[in-house]
């Protein structure tokens, strides 16, 4: 039950304008946005948009502004209305939603966090996180209860009953985070939400999201125009332009195998480093030699390839260190078995780890890490000067 | 040349006018006790007002307004400054014909209020019914006021009923203006929260919609209260008692002095009403921010 869909849109379209059949005709043959635009006047928000959200997945949205990020997201709970197409949520139609069914999934499975945090002035921090719990008419005391949990989990205890006035933009938008999740919805609909903040502040937010969505296993829907941040926080992403999707796929695969040059242009912008695992950048070790190997032979490998250092491995392809050909001489010259000059003093790390990680021991280390996976085999090497490259 | 070139020809010109005059008429003698019953009813509840006013002592009353003015204010001084002006009215003998006007104000400004909120609220939400009201509003607020007067005297003959109803209705178009207008211009990104987490229509309006209007409906309450002011000096023309009647009988007798220190009273309890709601607008916006 874990990987199941849990969100799902079907050839969702959107249109704004008095002539949208003609706008469709023109659509369906190909024309793009500002063509039915200049034609009919119609603006095609959305056109033909469908993908799947994963249940507790982070599903991240990320395009140009007006590429329709915000009214995608605004149709999952029914803000808008397609003008065609469908919106499952957990296989049910949403627009089959009678007025008391729209109330009971927005109290209870879907909430939203705004951009610009759409906080109401009038009301204290804490009259604000139990909004949603009033309205669906919590009694006082459970709401007030709940509030304080959120209010504790945000990081804004001693705050409850100061006014919005008095908050910084993050704080503000720690209390929209709390209001949406004090009603325990299952889907968070965040749009554009840390867009308003400035860098410092955006990275604690971005980095209390990851930490309470390990916590409390949310689906998110998260619009971002910001590459890094997609990449950074989404399991998924989709890339949107002129209301339709592009490329739908994971950070890695999407900076991998960018399905064109507009995807490949907005990846460019993006520091790779946040998303590419050294698994992406290492090289096979040009020499492997292994410990029974004699010498002469280990000699022989390195002159071949020419390079002046080898890999040691054992049968299982587990990383043991290196020999240098000097060494490999001394023992070929003192007639010594090669185990004996194994250098252990090899910097390694693990193939998922991320390049950013890496890049101070990449600096430091005299020789290319050694990249290994779970069961400690050789993947590959990395240098520094492939680190570098990366960035 | 001929002459029908030179003049509006007579043949064309149609009475509206006389026409509504008749229609107001006969529907002022078809609904004789109806009006009558209506009127029994304002005179009640001005007077009962002006009972009110009438019982706090004139001492109380003034140490009362200087102590809001002071709260409202955060200044004594100013405080002082109303205290002083109300002692100007009592000293210049006008004490009881200021409770006539300001009773007459209050039941004009309740009526508003009562009238013009919910009005202002369909309006803000429904954008049919204010495409239908609001020229109507435009109308009422250019026609001169003293046009209210005539169809009032027909329904009501002279008096505070009559005077009752033209000041509510050139001083209730403020009210319902900047209420709709208060709502309609919440941010849309609030409205979108309270709709996005399961409010009903009334839930939003009543827990985020007015509330965040509030600083703007109190302007609009500001202004219907100056209005109905202005007004009620106006409708000593049909007979309503207080300090215009003063006027306009010093006027009648052309003396100066008479006429001035009525005027002069108007003033004063203009500004002090106009600085006190006033004060309630700016702390409601200092709330909201
Ligand atoms: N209410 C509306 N009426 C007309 N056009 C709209 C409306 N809302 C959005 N649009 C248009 O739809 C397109 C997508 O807008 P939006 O979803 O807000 O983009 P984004 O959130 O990606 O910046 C834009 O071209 C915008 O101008
Ligand atoms: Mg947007």
């Amino acid at each position: 039950m874990n990987n199941d869909i849990i969100i799902r849109a079907e050839k969702v379209s959107k249109l704004y304008g008095k002539n949208k059949k003609e706008a469709s005709e023109l659509l369906k043959n190909g024309a793009d946005k500002d063509t039915v635009y200049k034609k009919t006047g119609v603006t095609a928000a959305l056109w033909d948009v469908s993908f799947e959200v994963k249940r507790g997945e982070i599903f991240a949205i990320i395009g140009l502004s007006g590429s329709g990020k915000s009214t995608i997201i605004r149709c999952f709970n029914l803000l808008n209305k397609p003008t065609s197409g469908k919106i499952y949520y957990e296989e049910k139609d949403i627009a089959q939603f009678n007025k008391q069914e729209i109330l009971n999934y927005r109290r209870n499975k879907i909430s939203m966090v705004f951009q610009n945090f759409g906080l109401m002035s009038h009301r204290t921090v804490l009259e604000n996180i139990a909004y949603g719990l009033e309205v669906r008419n919590v009694p006082r005391a459970e709401r007030v209860q709940r509030a304080k949990e959120m209010t504790a989990m945000v990081g804004l205890e001693g705050w409850e009953d100061k006014p919005i006035s008095s908050l910084s933009g993050g704080m503000k938008q720690r209390v929209g985070l709390a209001r949406a999740l004090a009603n325990d919805p299952e889907v968070l609909l965040m749009d554009e939400p840390f867009s308003a903040l400035d860098p410092l502040v955006k990275r604690d937010m971005q980095f209390e999201l990851l930490s309470i969505q390990s916590k409390l296993e949310k689906t998110v829907i998260f619009i971002t125009h910001d590459i890094n941040e997609a990449f950074k926080l989404g399991d998924t992403v989709a890339i949107m332009r002129d209301g339709k999707i592009i490329q739908i796929d994971t950070p890695e695969n999407m900076s991998t195998h960018p399905a064109d040059d507009y995807v490949r242009q907005f990846i460019d912008s993006a520091d790779k480093t946040q998303v590419l695992s050294v698994k992406h950048v290492m090289v096979p070790p040009a020499c492997l030699v292994k410990p029974k190997d004699m010498p002469s032979h280990a000699i022989r490998e390195m002159a071949n390839n020419d390079v002046s250092t080898a890999y040691v491995v054992n049968e299982k392809m587990q990383f043991l260190g290196i020999v240098s050909i000097d060494d490999a001489i001394r023992a070929r010259d003192e007639n010594l078995p090669l185990p004996t000059f194994i250098n252990t003093d090899v910097l390694t790390c693990h193939e998922d780890t991320l390049i950013s990680d890496v890049l101070s021991l990449a600096a430091k280390s005299r020789y290319p890490l050694a990249v290994l996976d779970n069961e400690k085999k050789l993947k590959g090497i990395i240098s520094k000067a492939a680190v570098l490259a990366s960035l | 040349m001929k002459e029908y070139l030179l003049k509006f020809p007579e043949a064309w010109q149609f009475d509206v006018g006389s026409a509504i005059d008749d229609a107001v008429k006969a529907f002022s003698r078809n609904h004789r006790e109806a009006l009558t019953f209506i009127k029994r009813g304002i005179i009640t509840a001005i007077s009962g007002i002006n009972d009110l006013l009438a019982f706090i002592p004139w001492w109380v009353f003034i140490i009362a307004v200087a102590l809001i003015g002071w709260r409202v204010s955060g200044k004594k001084r100013v405080g002082l400054i109303y205290a002083a002006m109300l002692f100007f009215v009592g000293s210049s003998g006008l004490w009881d014909h200021m409770l006539e006007t300001l009773s007459i104000v209050t039941a004009s400004v309740i009526l508003s209020v009562v009238l013009g909120f919910p009005l202002g609220i369909v309006i803000a939400l429904n954008k049919r019914a204010g495409k239908i009201i609001r020229p109507i509003l435009d109308l009422m607020q250019t026609m001169p006021t003293f046009v209210y007067l005539v169809p009032a005297v027909i329904l009501f003959s002279t008096g505070k009923t009559p005077a009752l109803m033209a000041t509510t209705i050139y001083a209730i178009v403020p009210m319902i203006r900047l209420t709709s207008h208060g709502i309609t211009h919440v941010d849309e990104e609030v409205v979108e929260a309270a709709t996005a987490f399961g409010s009903t229509t009334i839930q939003a309006l009543v827990k985020v919609q007015i509330p965040q209007a509030l600083p703007t409906i109190m302007q609009g309450l500001n202004q219907t209260i100056m209005m109905a002011m202005s007004m009620v000096v106006t409708c000593s023309l049909i007979g309503a008692n207080g300090l215009g009647m003063e006027i306009l009988l010093a006027t009648n007798r052309t003396e100066m002095g008479r006429a001035l220190m009525p005027g002069i009273c108007i003033v004063f309890v203009a500004i002090i009403l106009d600085r006190l709601t006033q004060g309630l607008v700016d702390s409601q916006e200092a709330e909201s921010k």
